[in-house]
């Protein structure tokens, strides 16, 4: 199998030099090797469960709770501006 | 008297009839973290002054006849609950300066029991891994022989306990996480349900799967533990609404009549001596009153396949939130595990490949929990190994992208079912290292398996050897 490897670390946000490309494709394909095991499961008629407990529709009241303060909320961040997390522009000007 | 090797039920007697106070307690195990450290790893950070100060105000209380379950205790956390005012870093770099401005509820219930906290545990990085290799501040040791991995994720508590740094300690399993590293350590792990116990502030992993529990020195004690953290929380809508039974009500009853079932692909590929011991320990529980039934499970082999998708595509997905915007440092700060399996489960769940991988992975689990369910039709309870092999060598991981499904065959399968489960030290190989046994249960079962793990105890005491590590063991 054929991984594109610069292309799933682009979809993941990281980044990925030459030497960790070459493993990193040997290590995932057989990886992906391994789990193929599946398919000699028939899976035909079952339903997949994507958690155990059965539970659904878990809400609660519409209640407004205390929560962080902006101060609290902030406190870990490296870069804020007048009580904002400051980011980097996403779009440019054209 | 030896204050650092007291079990947790021990030293809540003491305290309550005032033999000694949090205080002394709480000075011996930081003066045994001081002298251990060095040669274990055990803790990323330890918080004496935290812990000194919760120690004087739990004397304080109990002073002015306050009562609570836990109240002077020591005890270590892992480091990936959150814990409001102290650093939190999961073993990664990427959170190396991030301190939390809320509690876990795990670590909110325990405070509000009263405990008292001596540190944050090493960890594989963001619990990937059964070696704490994986961590940004290097492997922990096991306190048994020190050239040998303590196992993991939660490889830190375990040794903590085993060392006596600590009353206890609280770690959290993913598949394996807890009861791994409880048998390479010798001492007791216990797996709650998914959902028993609030996963709200603990730094996610595999959501689907996720479970914090204790480890500890004595089965009664992780019974008493497991009474404070159960719950449900309105944080978590996975914990569950099921009533919290209290597990100290039949854990001394006998288990005449148990119904113990075995399944021979368990005992596959295991190491000569650990399968040995194991079947000894069956033995004990057949002398004990139960009986033992052969049974055939599905081949845990699929149940690795099944959890390596599974956890992968839930990690890319929960560490996706890592930007080193609003805390932490940017992503160029994950270590190789994490990049590795960030870019399975990223693959796995990218456009066209869904179906073929993630879907298929949870319509396998179906099949697994059917597979259980059949069996506990039949049976009470299943018991096997814990691990295959006993603790390995340091290094034994590096380069191996799948040691710990490797490592964790034989817990995976009941993990991805979200049954309950229980690692029990029963006994110790030539070389002198401890060997686990597991106790697995249906959900919700812990009242159950905690009473079979206290009856094998009290037959095989194995609690009364201690490694050979430090002065005054």
């Amino acid at each position: 199998m054929k991984l594109d490897i610069q292309h799933i670390a682009k979809l993941a946000n990281l980044h990925i030099d030459k030497e960790e490309e070459k493993r990193f494709e040997e290590q995932l394909s057989e990886t992906l090797d391994y789990v193929e095991k599946l398919n000699e499961i028939d899976t035909e008629n079952v339903e997949p469960t994507s958690q155990v407990t059965g539970l659904q529709n878990i809400a609660r009241e519409d209640i407004a709770m205390e929560s962080l303060t902006q101060e609290q909320a902030l406190s870990n961040t490296k870069s804020q501006h007048n009580g904002f997390f400051q980011v980097k522009a996403i779009l440019e000007n054209q | 008297m030896s204050l650092h090797t007291l079990s947790l039920t021990e030293a809540l007697k003491k305290l309550e009839q005032k033999e000694i106070s949090s205080v002394e307690l709480t000075e011996a195990y930081l003066e045994r973290i001081k002298e251990l450290e060095p040669r274990l790893n055990a803790f990323v950070t330890v918080t004496p002054e935290e812990a000194l100060r919760n120690a004087a105000d739990a004397d304080r209380k109990r002073a002015e006849g306050i009562s609570l379950p836990l109240l002077g205790i020591p005890l270590s956390i892992k480091d990936n609950f959150s814990t409001s005012g102290i650093r939190t870093t999961a073993s990664s770099k990427v959170l190396d300066d991030y301190i939390p401005p809320f509690d876990a509820t795990v670590v909110r219930r325990l405070k509000e029991a009263g405990m008292v906290l001596l540190g944050k545990t090493n960890m594989d990085a963001w619990a990937h891994g059964s070696s704490t290799e994986t961590s940004d501040y290097g492997a922990s040791k096991n306190p048994w022989n020190t050239a040998h991995l303590p196992g993991g994720s939660s490889g830190g508590a375990a040794a903590s306990v085993a060392a006596d740094q600590t009353v206890a300690a609280i770690g959290s399993e993913t598949a394996g996480s807890i009861r791994q590293p409880a048998s390479w350590c010798g001492v007791v792990g216990l797996k709650p349900t998914y959902g028993r116990v609030s996963r709200y502030g603990v730094v996610a992993m595999g959501s689907s799967l996720d479970s914090p529990g204790p480890i500890t020195k004595r089965v009664e004690d992780s019974a008493l533990l497991l009474q404070v953290l159960a719950g449900q929380d309105p944080m978590d809508a996975t914990s569950s609404p099921t009533e919290v039974p209290n597990y100290l009500k039949n854990l001394k009853k006998d288990i005449q009549g148990l119904k113990i079932g075995i399944s021979d692909d368990y005992f596959e590929g295991v190491h000569e001596e650990v399968k040995a011991s194991v079947e000894e320990a069956i033995k004990t529980l057949e002398k004990l009153g139960a009986t033992i039934k052969k049974i055939k499970l599905f081949h845990p082999k699929y149940a690795i396949a099944v959890y390596t998708i599974l956890q992968r595509a839930e990690v890319s997905s929960n560490l996706a939130r890592l930007d080193g915007i609003r805390y932490g440092n940017d992503r160029s700060y994950f270590g190789e595990e994490a990049k590795r399996r960030i870019m399975l489960g990223t693959y796995t769940l990218s456009a066209g490949y869904y179906d073929q991988y993630y879907n298929k992975a949870l319509k396998v689990r179906t099949v697994i929990i059917e597979d259980f369910k059949k069996a506990f039709q039949d049976v009470d309870v299943i018991v096997g190994p814990t691990a295959p092999t006993t603790a390995l060598p340091i290094g034994a991981s590096e380069g191996q992208s799948m040691f710990g499904e490797l490592a964790d065959v034989l817990v995976e399968p009941s993990s991805i079912a979200g049954l309950s489960g229980i690692n029990i030290p029963v006994g110790f190989s030539k070389a002198g290292l401890p060997i686990g046994m597991q106790i697995i249960g249906p959900q919700f079962a812990e009242e159950l398996i905690l009473k079979v793990a206290y009856n094998y105890e009290q037959e095989n005491p194995l609690y009364l050897k201690k490694p050979k590590i430090g002065s005054s063991a």
